[in-house]
């Protein structure tokens, strides 16, 4: 059964489909049940119930030309449009719309890598590029650059940057939508719009320069609902010379605190790459001693913690040393960042420096257990999931302070949560005194918390979504805020934000209501409601 | 779900078919088998390629590196699933019939997602579907 959008009348929808088929042929409208299921967000955790959002049909330009007909003919027929690029933003809510009804504008088949510079070290893409895609591209030309990568490689270089997505390479590059330079932009209007240096017809450094003159508008265009990107920009990392890296693990639990401060300092210096924190004990946080140990009243102490892990004989904590650069040069600074964590916490061990050199082999980067710090997309994260008993899964992405207080407060905040609501450790769910932050943000630490979905356990999805508020209320009332989340828990998170009255929201409302009146571009993405559909607000 | 479900003419059943039609029609049978062979090559061949470029291999693959249990996503679900029966290695298998292939490329399968048409087009699925069931004797 199809839901139209909120106010739309049948007629009106099905006079907008003709067109639609008119405007780029009837074989890349889709409105059959059978095609339209396609669009359905695998991983939601609403999956078969009346607050799954769903799309009523979908459209699929080949360019930037139909994507403007596609916009003017949805303008006259106030039809909602919600754009994808790929489709593949698993846990943040796939290609399915935020309002049921909505067409999804799939735009996978403008999947043109314009161009790659390996002497200006930029790329400019197309939305249905993968990553995957632009790696093959790169390497089947012998281009000397790297792309940076998020863990699932099949999804777009534009659709990840304007979901805020992140990667693993140093500094900026892992930063996608921090390392792009200028786009595309079909508004709602139907007009093109092209932002920094592209803004001047005939320019020569779109990939480049990415301010041009004026007003920076770029960031409306991510998590937001002003505009259709249609190309993007991306600086590229030149392929280094060579790769080093070793792991560091340090024994006692308030080693973090030394750890992380030293680990900051050779990151923001630019000595070292994405440090990766782990814990060599993270495998006991199911065992029942320890969970009854944090469990306890006022949790787990560090000494009882340094006690638990001395009986196991493993450290406490670990972060990965990675450098890029020359030979020579990586080398002594791994000696200088041995020599600065030493100094700090003398029972650091290091493990034997592993190192790469470029170009290399295929072959050779297989070796190698974590290829998206090289730049190598893959779709190997997904083993774990794959053999865990979910349909998937979503993330619960909050942003804390890069340092270890804030780790440790998380911890416990955070167990607390999932302690009332009865969560136990499983392959996919729990928080403990082992959990780390993701350091997928160069200059913060994001702390993640992936849930399962089921396609067959209604109860099950509606306790994952109590909890997920729980989790972006209590982050909220201690000063953390999600960086991403899917589209059901959009309007909860934008809503966190709510510095003087939700001034950010209102502000971006008003222009939302001046750029798009017909309110037809992705209503409530980023809790951004035009003024037509602001009662759908959650 | 099982193959049981669907049914369908695996690559050796055409064949058969195209060629016991020439015969019924009295032509020599030989060109048109020859002619349906050299499509089916063909398309299994497109359909090699497609498996690469679509992602299927990205998950469906042979494990990689040396790391002790570093599989790829799919060979290690379905060494979940059928254990040492069949191949864990989709490319490897001989009992896949193109129909099936087609039905979980649109339906998904547990941790599988389906994919959409923007992604793989009926035509490509079809070739990728010939190139998985090549291997598979006509029932």
């Amino acid at each position: 059964m199809k839901v139209l959008p909120p106010g739309v009348k049948p007629a009106d929808f099905e006079a907008a489909l003709g067109e639609f088929r008119a405007a780029i042929g009837a074989d890349w409208v889709f409105s059959a049940d059978e095609d339209v299921e396609l669009y359905r967000d695998q991983f939601s955790p609403s999956w078969g119930e009346e607050d799954e959002r769903r799309a009523s049909a979908a459209v699929a330009p080949a360019s930037v030309e139909e994507v403007q007909a596609i916009v003017r003919i949805a303008n006259r027929h106030r039809i909602p449009l919600f754009p994808i690029s790929t489709g593949r933003n698993f846990g943040y809510g796939g290609p399915a719309p935020n309002l049921s009804g909505t067409v999804v504008i799939d735009l996978k088949r403008m999947n043109r890598v314009i161009e790659v510079d390996d002497k200006r070290h930029f790329c400019i893409v197309e939305p249905g590029v993968s990553y995957l895609d632009l790696y093959r591209h790169i390497q089947e030309r012998g281009l000397k650059v790297w792309i940076d990568c998020p863990d699932p490689g099949w999804g777009s270089p534009v659709g990840n940057a304007l979901d805020h997505g992140v990667g693993y390479t140093p500094g900026i590059h892992r930063d996608h939508f921090g390392a792009h330079c200028g786009m595309e932009v079909v508004l709602a209007n139907g007009e093109v719009m092209r932002t920094g240096m592209g803004a001047m017809p005939g320019s020569k450094t779109w990939g480049e320069y990415r301010y041009g003159y004026g007003p920076y508008v770029d960031g409306l265009f991510a998590q937001g609902n002003f505009g259709i990107v249609t190309k993007m920009g991306f600086w590229l990392m030149p392929e280094p010379e060579a790769y080093l890296t070793s792991t560091v693990t340090v024994p006692r639990h308030d080693d973090l605190h030394a750890l992380i401060e030293e680990m900051n300092y050779l990151e923001h210096v630019g000595v070292c790459g994405d440090p990766s924190y782990a814990s060599p004990m993270g495998r006991y946080q199911r065992d029942p001693e320890l969970v009854a140990m944090w469990k306890k009243p006022g949790r787990a102490s560090a000494q009882e913690l340094d006690a638990f892990a001395a009986s196991k004989g493993l450290p406490s904590w670990s972060a990965r040393l990675q450098f890029y650069g020359s030979a020579a040069g990586i080398a002594a600074d791994f000696d200088y960042a041995k020599a600065r964590l030493r100094a700090r916490i003398p029972a650091a061990q290091f493990t034997p420096a592993e190192t790469i050199r470029f170009p290399a082999s295929d072959a050779e980067k297989d070796r190698f257990d974590r290829k998206v710090a090289i730049g190598v997309p893959s779709l190997e994260v997904f083993t774990g999931m794959a053999l865990a008993d979910a349909a998937g899964h979503v993330y619960f992405t909050s942003v804390i302070p890069k340092s270890a207080e804030a780790v440790f407060e998380a911890q416990r905040v955070y167990s607390d949560v999932y302690d009332e609501a009865g969560v136990q450790f499983s392959g996919l769910a729990g928080v403990g005194p082992y959990s780390l932050p993701a350091t997928w943000a160069y200059h913060t630490f994001i702390f993640r918390m992936p849930l399962p979905t089921f396609h067959d356990d209604v109860a099950a999805n509606r306790k994952v979504r109590g909890i997920i508020h729980k989790l972006v209320e209590v982050a909220a009332a201690h000063g953390w805020g999600e960086y991403r989340t899917p589209a059901m828990f959009q309007d909860a998170v934008a809503k966190a934000y709510s510095f003087n009255n939700n001034a950010l929201l209102h502000f971006c409302e008003q222009i939302k209501d001046a750029v798009d009146p017909n309110g037809i571009l992705a209503p409530g993405r980023g809790g951004v409601w035009p003024k037509r559909f602001r009662k759908e607000r959650k | 779900m099982s193959a049981a479900v669907v049914s369908g003419h695996g690559r050796g059943g055409s064949v058969a078919l195209v060629v016991l039609a020439a015969a019924a029609l009295g032509v020599v049978a030989a060109p048109p088998a020859r002619a349906a062979e050299a499509h089916d090559a063909a398309l299994i061949a497109r359909g090699e390629q497609l498996y690469v470029l679509k992602a299927c291999a990205a998950c469906h693959g042979p494990n990689v590196g040396p790391a002790p249990g570093r599989q790829l996503p799919g060979t290690a679900g379905l060494r979940k699933r059928y254990g040492t029966a069949k191949p864990a290695v989709l490319a490897e298998r001989t009992d896949l019939d193109a129909a099936y292939v087609k039905l979980i490329v649109r339906k998904g399968l547990n941790f599988m997602p389906y994919f959409r048409k923007t992604e793989v087009s009926d035509a490509d699925l079809e070739a990728i579907a010939a190139y998985l069931a090549r291997n598979t004797q006509a029932h």
